[in-house]
């Protein structure tokens, strides 16, 4: 099985690569990449360790803001703008979960919630974000000062690299000895208390890098979209983030990465799904379906939940491990 | 000739993906007393919550008075005329004893059941606690109060789990008394005991299990003869 | 005395009223969603769904069919209450084996649908839904003046409020609630029909939000959206009371609703913010809530 999920990675490394040679857009692309961040550093938060934020759009938002900011008022180049990001959704990250941690299970996604709703307010109301307006014109600028991030090919690639850096990142958290204490936290909570782990600590720690992949992810966004707005911080961002998980497969290392990547095109394309339904059934209705992603995202919570909540690769591997299980 | 009590067969009882009870069999006249031996882990607990339809799935057959009633939801059960009581006792903490007390409805054509009155007589510390919250009532009390409550039902089959459990030997003897009491009030109970002093004298049959099935089962005046065997299998 | 800490009495009264009302709102809501949790262990995030529906109902009941704002006072609750004996029925019911956080995320789904589709439908900008004529005008009390239907508001959610918290503590039907929560197998096998008491009690916290709602119709924008921040609000306010008890959701919501004003008088950039900040301060101070009872 790992030789072939190494495989399956390394064609898809090597489709990335390939891509705006192929005809992808690669601001599309790079957007499609930051969420697939944002998926996986959620990701390892509730599918590896099974705790539930509803507040990640506080990291991805937060980060978003303070890095358009370093690099546009400030003037900071790209990499310091993104580390400035970075150590924000750590910081935030280390203050929702000093917070969060005191209380279990449900609980804990609910102070997510306010405490996010509560960045959203400052966010509304603070000169700084530019409200309603979100900030604007964050410039590419110049890599350590010499890379021109300004031609999109570069940035692409630039922004390839980050990604890639980060989800190994995420790979050898998962593989380590620590994240085995995660995963047992995830399954037994007593029991890692009573191995005398200081489950407090963990989760604690696994927040913050959570957080902070967020926040590189929402930082690099900003870069690359040259904006950072009130949509980045509002609770429906949150929403969007487990929603890619739960549709591509908590718990699954490739889940976020398909996941992100289906509901990013959904949310492009359902208009034109609309249409076609439209023109399939005749209904008129259904032409307005591109207005209504939030009833389609919603549809689509239901149904995952009741029915498909191993999510995609969720399913795949499962397929894949029942058909080894009946072949022996 | 009137239908058991109680009648199981071939019951198969799972929780979730544990295989519990592999074919149990018992049968239960009315008005005897019945007791389930076994070591922990033999699927006495789960027999009877499985009378309860309590436990994750069943197969087989379980009749009340004559009625099938493996299929049955839970509480449509608890209306043959089954009273239950749980080897946790399950004493509500954000009720008070008598709220405990009065909480299990009158159980629908299964005649009256005892009076407040008639069950405060039995057990007069409830009547003295009667306001204080149900989990602040010592463990006495807690028992006498989980089999109280199941009498004011109008319950005529008690399924009893370990109520001998962790009790002083003065209220042991309480219990085994009214065990008795109500046995001539014509009352059929099936208990689970893991004390043996306490049942032995009580039951007029026993059943032993292990392993999720009945292994031995004979009536009280075999006893003596049997206890090699119990000496086996219970550790006894 | 004209002013207290240099605010003129009227305004720190008629903010403070104000406080109450939305006060009212979050007690009520609060309330249903505990009790939901009590017994069914699911967030129901839709909480704000079905609140906004009552509104949204009301504004519907006198626009298609000419139903008076008392009409709708009793058939929106209604209605929602149906609605929300389907919701249990149909999909909760799937998932109570399940971690209660797929409750929450279920629900949180159908209120985007509901949302969703009531958006699409009719936009974001507000419905228009005025006072009704028995309601409307002030009261003048010497002192100040006190606009009748915000005073309506606050009675009518005092007295479901606390009409709902003696249900659920002086009744027996409130005793099955209770221990239900406590050991629902274990009630069902003294023979009471715990599943339809579940559905039930649903459908009540579904009822509850409604009638909250339709109160809010004159006074609040009707739009598909209402009901978010709200929703969120009440997350706050449940981590801060704890979901342990009914008295402490009801204090805990006419309290923050209080605060709330109060912080609107003296300190408005906070007032959006004030209630996070107070669930900051006692998570650090008292972690398992000022009500306790932690599940």
């Amino acid at each position: 099985m790992k030789m072939i999920s190494t495989a399956v990675y390394a064609l898809l490394l090597l489709a990335l690569v390939a891509a705006p040679f192929l005809g992808a857009y690669p601001v599309f692309v790079m957007k499609l990449m930051c969420f697939a961040l944002l998926a996986s550093a959620f990701n390892l938060l509730l599918g590896y360790t099974g705790l539930l934020s509803f507040g990640h759009a506080a990291f991805l938002g937060g980060s978003a803001y303070v890095a358009g900011h370093a690099m546009k008022v400030w003037g900071l180049t790209p990499e310091l703008g993104l580390i400035c990001g970075t150590f924000t959704g750590a910081l935030l990250g280390w203050l929702f979960g000093v917070l969060a941690i005191r209380r279990q299970g449900i609980y804990f996604a609910m102070i997510t919630l306010a405490l996010a709703q509560m960045l959203f307010f400052v966010a509304l109301q603070a000169r700084f974000t530019g409200g309603e307006d979100g900030l604007q014109g964050v410039p590419r600028g110049k890599l350590f000062g010499v890379v021109d991030l300004s031609i999109d090919l570069t940035m692409y690639y630039v922004a390839l690299v980050i990604v890639v850096a980060a989800f190994l990142l995420i790979v050898r958290t998962i593989h380590s000895p620590f994240g085995q204490v995660l995963k047992g936290i995830k399954e037994n909570e007593p029991r890692a208390i009573s191995l005398g782990y200081d489950v407090a600590r963990f989760k604690l720690l696994v927040f913050v890098i959570s957080a902070a992949l967020s926040g590189l992810a929402g930082s690099l966004k900003t870069l690359v979209l040259g904006f950072a707005t009130l949509s980045d911080v509002h609770w429906t961002a949150s929403g969007q983030v487990i929603l890619m998980t739960l549709v591509g497969g908590l718990g699954t290392l490739s889940g976020p990465l398909v996941g992100s990547a289906v509901v990013v095109l959904l949310e492009n394309k359902i208009g034109d799904l609309g249409n076609v339904l439209a023109g399939l059934t005749g209904i008129e209705w259904f032409n307005t379906l591109g207005e209504s992603v939030t009833m389609v995202t919603g549809l689509i919570f239901v149904i995952c939940v009741l029915a498909f909540r191993k999510g995609i690769m969720g399913e795949i591997i499962a397929f894949i491990a029942q058909r080894r299980s009946r072949q022996v | 000739m009137t239908a058991p009590a109680l009648e199981i067969s071939g019951l198969q009882g799972w929780y979730g993906e544990s295989h519990v009870l592999h074919g149990a069999d018992m049968v239960v006249q009315p008005g005897e007393v019945v007791t389930l031996l076994g070591r922990n882990g033999a699927g006495r607990t789960s027999t009877l919550r499985s009378v309860m339809g309590l436990i994750g799935s069943r197969k087989g057959s379980i009749k009340v008075h004559g009625t099938e009633t493996v299929g049955m939801p839970t509480h449509r059960i608890a209306h043959l005329g089954i009273g239950y009581c749980p080897e946790e006792r399950g004493i509500f903490a954000s009720l008070s004893a008598e709220e405990n007390l009065l909480l299990p409805p009158v159980l629908k054509g299964a005649g009256p059941g005892m009076s407040v009155a008639e069950i405060y007589d039995m057990f007069p510390n409830l009547a003295e606690r009667r306001h204080s919250p149900g989990t602040r009532l010592s463990g006495g009390e807690q028992q006498m109060l989980a089999v109280g409550r199941i009498l004011r039902t109008g319950a005529k089959l008690l399924l009893l789990d370990e109520i001998s459990e962790g009790l002083a030997p003065v209220i042991v003897q309480a219990l085994a008394q009214m065990i008795r009491t109500l046995r001539g009030k014509g009352y059929t109970i099936v208990m689970v005991e893991q004390n043996f002093r306490f049942a032995a004298p009580l039951a007029d049959r026993f059943y032993v299990m292990e392993h999720g099935r009945m292994v031995e089962a004979f009536s009280a005046k075999d006893l003596e003869t049997k206890m090699p065997v119990l000496g086996e299998l219970l550790g006894v | 005395m004209n002013e207290i800490f240099g605010v003129p009495v009227q305004a720190l009264l008629s903010q403070l009223l104000l406080g109450l009302v939305n006060g009212s709102f979050y007690a009520t809501l609060s309330l249903g969603f505990a009790v939901i949790f009590g017994l069914l262990n699911v967030i129901n995030f839709a909480h704000g769904a079905l609140f906004m529906l009552g509104a949204v109902l009301t504004w519907m009941g006198l626009e298609y069919l000419g139903l008076s704002y008392w009409l709708m006072l009793l058939f929106a609750p209604l209605i929602v209450a149906l609605l929300g004996v389907l919701i249990e029925r149909f999909l909760l019911r799937w998932i109570y084996h399940l971690d209660h956080l797929y409750g929450l995320l279920l629900t949180f789904g159908l209120t985007l649908l509901v949302e969703g589709l009531l958006r699409s439908v009719y936009g974001v900008s507000g419905l228009p839904f005025s006072v009704p004529p028995s309601l409307s005008g002030v009261t003048r009390l010497g002192f100040m003046v006190m606009p009748n239907y915000r005073m309506w508001v606050v009675a009518a959610s005092l007295v479901a409020c606390f009409g709902t918290w003696y249900l659920i503590e002086k009744t027996k039907l409130g005793a099955y609630l209770r221990a239900g929560t406590e050991n629902r197998r274990l009630v069902e096998a003294f023979g009471v029909n715990v599943p339809l008491m579940v559905t039930l009690t649903y459908a009540f916290g579904a009822a509850l939000a409604a009638f909250a709602g339709v109160l809010s119709a004159p006074i609040m924008q009707i739009s598909p959206l209402m009901g978010q921040n709200l929703m969120i609000i009440v997350s706050a306010v449940v981590v801060i009371g704890g979901m342990g008890s009914i008295m402490g959701a009801i204090l805990t919501g006419l309290g923050l609703g209080l605060i709330e004003g109060l912080a609107k008088v003296f300190y408005p950039e906070a007032s959006s913010t004030v209630v996070f900040l107070i669930m900051v301060i006692v998570l650090l101070v008292r972690p398992a809530g000022l009500f306790g009872k932690e599940k």
